[in-house]
């Protein structure tokens, strides 16, 4: 029901696409000859810390900025030059910029106003807006009696109403506390299912982008480090950026021993060698290997070993106590620390973990273990 | 104790300003009341009569002088409302860092005094200057044209000598809204038109609504401008108050002429104000209906 003018979009193209797409401002390079493909109906999140060009990536292709070189096509359709009032996209904005002297109703329907839309529509349509995201009782208030929660959501209904092709989110989310985040995070996503318009979200916190995401592209720089799933993106960081920003990882350096087709062997610095999968990687390459805090086994160094997993043995230099886990800082010989998550799952195996000092042994299962290269080099789309 | 004082606070703070009005206007409003009743000369003395007629009289003789005063007025918070908003437009967002620069060049003249600045406008205007040659030059002035000694000429100067009351409230309230509001217009399908009209202005209506009483207010009570630029045919109710005062010492009618001019200007002010609505007036929020 709510497809809406999906219907007559040209299909076989997707909903967004970025050629090449370059913003300077003066000597600052924003984006850099960035190209990427946005599938239809798909959620799509541009995560990386601040300065990193998601937001200036975004305003391209609503039209507030052009480019200095490249292209933006929405459906297909070049879309670049085009001021934003001419594109098919609506934008939900960090600050909301509702408008303050409209009413909330009045807000929501500025957009299908200015589009020539018949009155009676218009009324119809900002109804079942305000009721999707539970504001019918707030309608005939101002922007100002309401809480952030709120003129979040009016925001979002302001957007949506007009049945965009794609709907742009700039941190939403952002000037909200974590509960309020948490539970609109839920409510985001259950509307993108509902009204299955493409949305791209640009956000710096990595959390929200896992749980919401369809695909992430991690950008830092001006460019795209890693377009891939939210669990590719986390289990499977390309670059050491990514393994960086995106949770907590452990970072080994080594060098690359050998390389044939999809397998890698590294040495890692401390005389363990891996075999990952090898991600383009070439032999007599630098690297690093990738383990997540969780998928690290502990155990005492004089511990017979179990199973012939591969392990690296080091000293615990701390533990923290964080009710659901206990996490260790462990130095390894080549002084890399790694951070270790043990769950506390049973009191008294609790209470035999090594503390300060003891030497210890990490071991890992050879699939939770990954070849990170340096930035720079990903492989955009 | 400390209560005492902290609920003391607010009256302590208040005293300067509520002094103020008391000594530089309380008194004076009352004093010049006391006059517009009185009858009598400078020489004989005046004395107390309660003589309304005052008032009747000075309505009757000046009508011409105060119709005159608020079609200037009006005339000249109109010009000054066209050229300042585009300017202070520009300066509040496309003014960058240049914003300050720019707003210090709009009140740069204003450091020289009012009545120098009105003076200069004399020999801008004057019959012998450039503008006049090249009015005529061009054609849109006849042979025997002038701009000095006209209406034009005490408009133009209204304008100019009033122009930042204008400018300056309008560039507080437009450099207030969030560029990202303008945005949104744009993104909600709205052309440059829609933005300004159903966007800027009604969130700028505060400013605006302080610049055009600003302006009008001193606008029409002004008398440089008509004694400088204009003619007899010309002059404004504020250059009878003066000359009543000052050259014909007929306090009685100066003091009921001041106070005819300051009952119609308040009358327009709540006028324009039950038009354009308190909460632009104030800027506070209106409650929902």
């Amino acid at each position: 029901m709510n497809d809406g003018g999906q219907g007559g979009r040209r299909a076989g193209s997707p909903s967004v696409r970025l050629e090449g797409v370059t913003k300077r401002f003066g000597d600052f390079m924003a984006v850099d000859a960035l190209s990427l493909d946005i599938e239809r109906g798909e959620f799509f999140t541009l995560l990386g810390p601040s300065g990193c060009g998601k937001t200036t990536t975004l305003r391209m292709v609503a039209g507030f900025e052009d480019p200095t070189e490249g292209r933006v096509l929405l459906d297909g359709d070049d879309v670049t030059g085009l001021p934003a009032f001419k594109r098919p996209t609506n934008t939900v904005f960090q600050s909301y910029a509702l408008f303050p002297h409209l009413s909330v109703e009045k807000n929501v329907a500025f957009g299908l106003q200015r589009q020539g839309i018949d009155r009676g529509d218009v009324k119809s349509r900002v109804a079942e807006e305000l009721e999707r995201v539970g504001l019918t009782r707030e309608a005939a208030r101002r922007p100002r009696q309401l809480s952030g929660g709120q003129q979040q959501r009016v925001a979002l209904a302001r957007a949506l109403v007009n049945r965009p092709a794609v709907l742009l989110l700039d941190e939403p989310l952002g000037a909200l506390d974590l509960k309020l985040r948490k539970q609109l995070q839920v409510e985001l996503k259950r509307i993108q299912r509902e009204v299955g318009i493409t949305f791209v979200y640009v956000t710096h916190d990595q959390e929200e982008a896992l749980t919401m995401s369809d695909r992430i592209a991690v950008m830092n720089r001006g460019v795209i480090e890693q377009v891939e799933g939210p669990e590719e993106v986390y289990e499977r960081p390309a670059t050491t950026f990514v393994a960086g920003f995106i949770g907590v990882s452990n970072l080994m350096p080594g060098e690359v021993v050998s390389a044939n087709g999809d397998r890698a062997e590294l040495r890692l610095d401390s005389g363990v060698t891996v075999s990952t999968d090898a991600r383009g990687a070439s032999a007599g390459e630098r690297a690093h290997a990738v383990v997540r805090p969780e998928k690290l086994e502990l155990s005492r160094a004089d511990e017979p070993r179990a199973n012939g997993k591969p392990a690296v043995e080091g000293v615990v230099e701390s533990s923290l106590y964080l009710g659901t886990a206990t996490q260790f800082v462990v130095r390894l010989g080549d002084s890399t620390a790694m951070t270790v998550l043990v769950p506390n799952a049973d009191e008294s195996a609790r209470q035999r973990l090594p503390g300060a000092g003891d030497p210890v042994r990490l071991a890992w299962a050879n699939e939770h273990i990954h070849i990170v290269r340096e930035p720079k080099t990903a492989v955009t789309n | 104790m400390t209560r005492t004082r902290s609920s003391l606070l607010p009256y302590a703070l208040l005293a300067p300003g509520l002094l103020w009005l008391l000594i530089f206007f309380a008194v004076p409003l009352y004093y010049m009341a006391e006059i517009s009743l009185k009858t009598g000369t400078l020489e004989t003395g005046y004395s107390m009569t309660w003589h309304f007629q005052t008032y009747v009289d000075a309505v009757k003789n000046y009508d011409e002088q105060l119709l005159r005063s608020f079609e200037y007025a009006a005339l000249s918070t109109l010009i000054a409302l066209i050229i300042s908003f585009p300017l202070a437009y520009v300066i509040a967002f496309r003014g960058g860092r240049y914003k300050n620069a720019l707003l210090l060049l709009v009140i740069l003249p204003f450091f020289i005094t009012y009545l120098v600045r009105t003076l200069s406008w004399q020999t801008i205007l004057d019959d012998d200057g450039w503008i006049v040659s090249f009015l005529k030059t061009i054609g849109l002035l006849g042979d025997d044209g002038r701009l000095l000694a006209t209406s034009t000429a005490v408009i133009a100067g209204i304008t100019y000598n009033y122009l930042p009351f204008m400018i300056l409230p309008l560039y507080a309230a437009l450099e207030r809204i969030d560029p990202r509001m303008l945005e949104a217009g744009y993104d909600l399908y709205g052309r440059r038109r829609d933005v300004i009209g159903r966007v800027v202005v009604p969130i700028a209506t505060p400013g605006i609504v302080a610049g055009v009483l600003l302006t009008f207010i001193p606008a029409a009570g002004d008398f440089v401008n008509a004694e400088l630029l204009g003619t007899p045919q010309t002059t404004m109710i504020g250059n009878v108050i003066q000359s009543r005062y000052l050259e014909i010492t007929d306090y009685p009618t100066a003091a009921a002429l001041s106070f005819i001019l300051m009952i119609l200007i308040l009358v327009l002010v709540l006028a324009y104000a039950r038009f354009v609505g308190t909460e632009a007036l104030t800027g506070a929020e209106e409650e929902p209906a």
